[in-house]
């Protein structure tokens, strides 16, 4: 190798140790050791910038899109109004009945999970969990008011004082107000939003409004304010499910101690005593900038999130001593092992650097990098097919929906009644749906019942076989419905028939199979 | 022996000095959130047993401070539901019965307040679907004794058939023609009544039976025998009877007849729950 190993004086030596290293774990019931991530900079903390920004941006704003459903409908596009029990979603909305389309996303939200953790690792932990995100946003606020890693430890570990308390008491009021707006922004999603923002500023909102904000209000401030990484470590049920995901061609992020070990903090000096040593210079960067309070360098480990934030800070240490990047890197068990065995013959002896490279310094043709159609697996594929599978049904159930339905209840008591020329009366409850923001007339008629009229409470129309009934936009109408069968028309004691909704409009069409009782002895 | 400290050797923890088979249990305490919850709820309790009844005593409990029971809270609801409801009851004494049938939320307000009112006081007789029973009239169908318009459904709920306690009652009776007519006379006009709804019937007997019949019943049932609703007087020729519909149930019932007493229900319910069980009962489907 080249002279690259001489340390330049700007790479930082930091004297830190993981507090949650995997070989000195602690108790369950030992107290809690403060982390102070240092600052990360390079391509994954540009790239979790920008998750963050998109992240937030749609959970604050998506309350405030509008969308014109006209007259008769609310014209926020995402809303949840509970109170009258429709969901809208932009060109979409969903009764109760239709639930199965949350249920549907839930479901492919599942296996986009499985897909994206058996593809990438943990991802969504490291990126786009609101608990990364969160924890990220009141570390800006932290590194803000206090300072970076050295600052802060400095701060936390000096005497109170006029100083220090106003530093802590801006640092929790700012992550406070975070808080109080990541509850504020929930309710907008259950109610018109201009309007229950200025309810909630104006006292006049419902109870619920302002219990929900404090709820999410204490959350938000304990999860991503005071516990952090022991909500992943210790309450988040993922990490351990997470495990069950990953297999030997996920990509996680891997410490590559096949090139770095043994590592050395004076590698010129042992390289001048003839020593054998890796690219690590145990600068430690990787673990100042852990928000997990871990050495990845201790290899996988249930807290690491894979944030990549160590990768990040490897590199900058990396290009600085003029080696390739990735020490620390997104790799795969396979790759790793097989790297491992170059570096080690084998496994028979301990870590050997010059192994995995040539004599020109480049790494061996024996060392396997990342190749990306790894990704395209039968065990993601599968999950890719599942998912897809699961998203075509919704779009098909979606598009083929009725928004016009007739649905129908026959009297239970009396089953039947006979009136006074011998005719057979069966009385229905009715229920007619019309599922779209738009006024209605529904035609309601009888098929399949020889002879049979019907009469309808609150319509005023003489006894007749079909009836034209308005309804509500967005509305169900149920009527008392009289059906009535001349007494030498009646052909059993229960004879099947149908009523029929029909907008004759649109051409909607929705039938319902009835019974028409009578008494046995007219047969 | 137990004052002896037990170290377990692989995680240098504290044992709770308890074996089994060589097994020993390990004296982890508790996370220290799971304690503070554990105090919070002692906490809470405390406080519970204070404000809220709690211990028993011999005879009652204590009350707590909040002076809380299940009893006065239902009772605090009715009172909070009959305060709304006043309001409709105020417009339906002071409505006329067509306006409440012509006003949507009236009328909607009425058919459910009679629908409850009438499990209470009704069914007794009527019977769960107001399908009746011999004796009972069947409040579905379009056959009425006194009537079906809205305001003669009224007055006989208000008023009731036959009871002695309301002077604007219904009164009718019909006189017990085992006293006037012979037998073979009665069994005649049975003959004639039952032909009268299409029913197979002894020729031999209509034919004298429709004499009899004019001279002694046609004067409340009419000539054609379709009743009399100003007198009470059924509709015989209809496929609806009260007391059965067998000639020897008519024979029987001409012979001697029974009469059925409906009670007066506006002294009792008010005028508002009178008006909505009108209401409910014009909805039924026979209402006209």
């Amino acid at each position: 190798m080249s002279d690259t190993t001489t340390r330049p004086a700007d790479v930082e030596q930091f004297d830190a140790e993981a507090v949650n290293a995997a070989w000195a774990r602690k108790p369950l019931y030992e107290a809690r050791k403060k982390i102070f991530p240092k600052r990360a900079q390079g391509r994954f903390r540009n790239f979790k910038w920008i998750v963050m920004i998109l992240t937030l941006g749609i959970y604050y704003l998506t309350p405030w899109l509008r969308w014109d459903r006209g007259p008769y409908a609310p014209d926020q596009a995402v809303l949840v109004d509970i109170a009258n029990r429709r969901f809208y979603f932009f060109f979409i909305e969903i009764w109760p009945q239709e639930f199965f389309f949350v249920a549907g996303l839930l479901v492919m939200a599942g296996f986009g999970l499985f897909l994206v953790t058996s593809a990438v690792g943990r991802a969504w932990c490291g990126y786009t969990c609101p608990q990364t995100v969160w924890v990220d946003l009141f570390l800006v606020v932290e590194r803000a008011i206090e300072g970076d890693r050295n600052q802060r430890i400095k701060l936390d570990n000096a005497a109170w004082s006029v100083g220090k308390l106003f530093k802590r008491a801006s640092k929790h009021a700012i992550w406070l107000l975070i808080a109080v707006a990541t509850g504020g922004a929930w309710i907008f999603y259950f109610a018109d939003a201009p309007t229950l923002l200025m309810q909630v500023l104006t006292g006049a909102a419902a109870p619920v409004a302002y219990i929900t904000i404090a709820v999410l209000t204490v959350t938000t401030y304990s999860l991503g304010g005071l516990m952090r990484e022991q909500v992943c470590t210790y309450m988040c049920p993922w990490p351990r499910i997470q495990a069950a995901m990953l297999d030997e061609k996920s990509l996680v992020v891997t410490y590559n101690d096949w090139r770095g070990e043994p590592r050395s903090r004076h590698a010129k000096k042992a390289k001048a005593e003839g020593k054998v040593v890796g690219d690590c210079v145990d600068c430690n960067a990787c673990v100042v900038v852990c928000p997990m309070g871990i050495d990845i360098r201790d290899g996988q480990q249930l807290e690491c999130i894979t944030c990549a934030l160590c990768i990040d800070a490897c590199d900058n240490v990396m290009d600085k001593l003029g080696r390739e990047r990735g020490l620390i890197s997104y790799a795969t068990l396979s790759d790793y092992e097989n790297n491992m065995a170059v570096a080690t013959n084998g496994g028979t002896t301990d870590i050997d650097p010059t192994q995995v490279r040539n004599a020109d310094g480049g790494f061996s043709d024996r060392v396997t990098h990342f190749n990306w159609r790894i990704i395209f697996r039968f065990r993601t594929l599968l999950y890719l097919g599942v998912w897809a599978l699961v998203g075509l049904a919704l779009l098909y159930a979606l598009l083929a929906r009725d928004r016009l339905e007739v649905n129908v209840l026959h009297d239970r008591n009396p089953q039947f009644v006979t009136l006074s020329d011998g005719d057979i009366r069966n009385g229905y409850t009715v229920k007619l749906l019309n599922m779209i923001p738009e006024p209605r007339v529904i035609f309601l008629s009888l098929d399949g019942l020889p002879g049979a009229t019907m009469r309808i409470n609150d319509i005023d129309q003489p006894e007749g076989t079909s009836f034209a009934i308005p309804v509500e936009p967005d509305r169900l109408r149920t009527l008392k419905v009289y059906v009535r069968q001349p007494l030498g028309e009646v052909t059993g004691d229960r004879q099947s028939f149908h009523f029929i909704a029909e907008d004759k409009a649109s051409g909607e069409y929705d039938r319902y199979n009835a019974v028409f009782n009578a008494p046995e002895q007219r047969r | 022996m137990m004052s002896e400290k037990h170290i377990d050797e692989i995680s240098g923890v504290e044992t709770t000095g308890h074996e089994w088979d060589g097994i020993t249990e390990l004296n982890n305490p508790l996370p220290r959130w799971w304690l503070y919850f554990f105090y919070a709820t002692i906490v809470w309790a405390i406080g519970y047993t204070i404000l809220y009844p709690a211990w028993p005593l011999i005879n009652s409990a204590t009350t707590g401070i909040l002076g809380y029971s299940s009893r006065a809270s239902v009772a605090d609801e009715m009172a909070k539901a009959e305060k709304i409801q006043e309001v409709y009851d105020k417009r339906i004494e002071e409505e006329s019965l067509e306006n409440i049938l012509a006003d949507q939320e009236l009328r909607q307000f009425a058919v459910a307040g009679g629908s409850a009112a009438f499990k209470i006081n009704c069914v007794q007789c009527h019977g769960s679907g107001a399908q009746g029973a011999p004796g009972y009239p069947n409040l579905n169908d379009d056959s009425w004794i006194w009537g079906g318009d809205i305001n003669q459904i009224y007055q006989t709920v208000a008023h009731g058939v036959r009871f002695d306690g309301d002077d604007d009652t219904h009164f009718s009776e019909m006189p017990a023609f085992g006293d006037i007519l012979d037998s073979q006379q009665i069994r005649e006009v049975s003959a004639y009544v039952v032909s009268l709804t299409g029913e197979p019937s002894n020729p031999d007997l209509v034919e004298p039976g429709k004499q009899v019949y004019l001279d002694n019943c046609a004067a409340c049932h009419g000539e054609n025998a379709q009743g009399d609703i100003e007198q009470g007087a059924p509709n015989l020729a209809d496929q609806i009877w009260l007391y059965a519909g067998t000639e020897a149930d008519i024979a029987k019932q001409i012979g001697k007849p029974q009469h059925g007493v409906m009670p007066a229900w506006l002294g009792r319910l008010g005028e508002s729950t009178a008006k909505q069980l009108a209401v409910f009962v014009h909805s039924l489907g026979g209402g006209q």
